[in-house]
């Protein structure tokens, strides 16, 4: 445990001595300002014409923080997959490209520690991500009462969703010595897994829209954004970090037999 | 200590090791010599547990590579052929930082961090951004960076590379101070290296042993002639034919010319003084004398003696 630790202190401070975490966060949280500004004017709007239309036909409730929350965490979802190649692509590129891979794993660490160590600390940089978020979120708390059972499980959501997108860009970035193919190709690589999403409304066969949607990385945040915690796509966020930290592991190993 | 039998490496284009065996005493130095790609950096890669081998068995301190990869790697200092320094740290934080992954122990961590920089010499930029050191600085923090934790064994892989004269001094005598309480094995491709330093050679080529010994036997076993340069002033082609035809002489070789003066080397039947022999006739013939040297073969010719007649052999088959 001591030796995640070390690697986890370590990539974060590396993470703070260059300026990718500084550029990061700042277009993070300029960005989801934006969004958040947007949403809220949208929002605005919509009450606006909710409350007309209720002086004909009687009021309605709606429940404007609940949909400013859901909107805006929903947008942060696409913002962060622009973001989270760039916390990924030097994890294991940079380590192979300095040499230093030979230090960690001629170390007495075992290599499920080394991908453990990354991943983490990767992980760590993500959560000071999303609690960034809770600079416009706390708006919504300052000005109003949103429930929060559905933005408690959307941030469980957001979590898994960008534990499971991390472990991808890991293991890519085990498989070149340049942090910008590495940053490129996981980009691809999320892309893929969001489009299906689209292929599937587009697919005829009920089976291959079926399995299309399920591989979606999005369609299964939906669930969370509403405030269901569904057990599946829950297991679909784990099996998917799962099986990408398993092949950074072995990505690792063959990384010692190809020297 | 460390115990190599049979090590083989195989990469799908190329053999890098093959059937390589040898054995490090307790407290010696072994000095890795060959030409670059003999296979030098992939035997100290799988001794290392970097890498794994295609056959074979290493152990270190009893310990098998394979079997207890940990155990072994805890009891090894390593520097790679580049040595592996994170650049955007300081040199504490980053011997800090592998200290801790060396296991380490927290309340031991600055003065294990202190004692290595002032055994290296680099105390004195333990502030200072790894990048903005000089090379021989770097060379000297990732040699720091070996000795954490006080590994029984090192291996280093061409340690005085890219360090200036006095520098290379520095890390020699370093060297020679671990040995006794330390098992070290070096490579270098620098022929003086291996003799200042190591108590035994091993001399690789195109991944096989070609020849194990002390530097000192190497010299002697190895020396199929004696050679002696002379520098005389005479009739050329009479010179030569007349020293051709003493008993002993081997051959005689032109080496140059100067002011009519003929350098010239002979080579002598093995352990022959003939130098005695070579004044006399050169005076009895009236000739004159101006330089008369015994030249042993420097490790250098030896070396190339070695590695070109097993190229020989190969060509042959």
């Amino acid at each position: 445990m001591r030796n995640i630790s070390a690697i986890v202190e370590r990539e974060l401070r590396a993470y703070f001595n260059s300026p990718i975490a500084y550029v990061v966060l700042t277009i993070f949280i300029f960005l989801s300002g934006l969004f958040f500004r947007s949403i809220l004017a949208q929002v605005m709007q919509m009450a606006l014409m909710s409350q007309m239309q209720a002086q004909q036909f009687g009021p309605r409730p709606i429940d404007m923080p609940g949909i400013i929350s859901r909107g805006f965490l929903s947008t942060m979802s696409v913002i962060l997959l622009f973001v989270m190649p760039m916390l990924t692509m030097g994890l294991f590129s940079e380590e192979k490209k300095r040499g230093t891979i030979e230090l960690l794993l001629t170390s007495p660490l075992t290599d499920l520690q080394v991908v453990l160590g990354k991943f983490f600390a990767a992980g760590a940089f993500y959560l000071i991500l999303l609690l960034s978020t809770w600079i416009p979120m706390g708006v919504l708390y300052l000005y109003g009462s949103p429930a929060s059972g559905p933005i408690l499980t959307a941030y469980l959501g957001l979590l898994l969703y960008g534990l499971a997108i991390l472990a991808v860009g890991l293991f890519i970035s085990t498989l070149t010595e340049n942090q910008i193919i590495a940053a490129i190709l996981s980009f691809g690589a999320i892309m893929v897994l969001w489009l299906v999403d689209v292929v599937a409304q587009n697919s005829e066969s009920a089976t291959s829209k079926g399995v299309l949607t399920y591989l979606s990385i999005l369609s299964h945040l939906d669930d969370f954004m509403k405030g269901v915690l569904a057990s599946s796509n829950v297991i679909f966020y784990l099996s998917l970090m799962l099986v990408a930290l398993f092949l950074t592991y072995r990505s690792i190993d063959s990384l010692r037999w190809r020297g | 200590m460390i115990s190599v039998e049979k090590l083989t490496k195989r990469y799908p284009a190329k053999t890098a090791i093959e059937g390589m065996s040898f054995q490090v005493e307790r407290g010696e130095i072994l000095g890795f010599l060959g030409p670059n790609g003999a296979g030098k950096t992939t035997t100290m890669r799988i001794i290392t547990g970097f890498m794994p081998a295609t056959d074979g068995k290493v152990s270190v301190d009893g310990f098998d590579v394979f079997e207890n990869p940990l155990d072994v790697r805890r009891r090894i200092g390593y520097l790679p052929e580049s040595p592996p320094l994170y650049l955007e740290m300081t040199v504490s934080s980053y011997l800090r930082f592998v200290a801790k992954i060396k296991g380490v122990l927290k309340q031991k961590l600055d003065i294990e961090v202190k004692r290595v920089m002032e055994r290296v010499n680099i105390a004195d930029v333990q502030d200072r951004i790894i990048s903005k050191l000089s090379k021989g600085y770097k060379q000297r923090v990732g040699l720091a960076q070996a000795l954490l934790n006080d590994p029984p064994v090192l291996i280093l892989d061409e340690p005085t590379i890219g360090l200036d004269p006095k520098q290379i001094h520095e890390v020699r005598e370093l060297i020679k101070d671990l040995a006794g309480n330390h098992t070290v094995v070096l490579s270098t491709h620098i022929l003086p290296e291996v003799e200042q330093t190591c108590h035994r050679v091993i001399i690789i080529d195109h991944g096989k042993i070609v020849a194990v010994d002390t530097p000192k036997n190497l010299r002697s076993q190895l020396q199929g002639a004696e050679r002696i340069s002379i520098e005389v002033q005479g009739p050329f082609s009479e010179v030569v034919s007349k020293l051709k035809a003493m008993p002993g002489v081997v051959d005689v070789q032109k080496v140059g010319d100067l002011d009519g003066r003929h350098k010239l080397q002979i080579e002598s039947e093995l352990q022959k003084d003939l130098r005695s022999d070579l004044a006399r006739t050169i005076v009895q013939n009236g000739w004159g004398l101006y330089e008369l040297q015994s030249a042993t073969m420097s490790l250098e010719d030896i070396f190339l003696k070695l590695t070109t007649a097993e190229e020989a052999e190969k060509q042959g088959t």
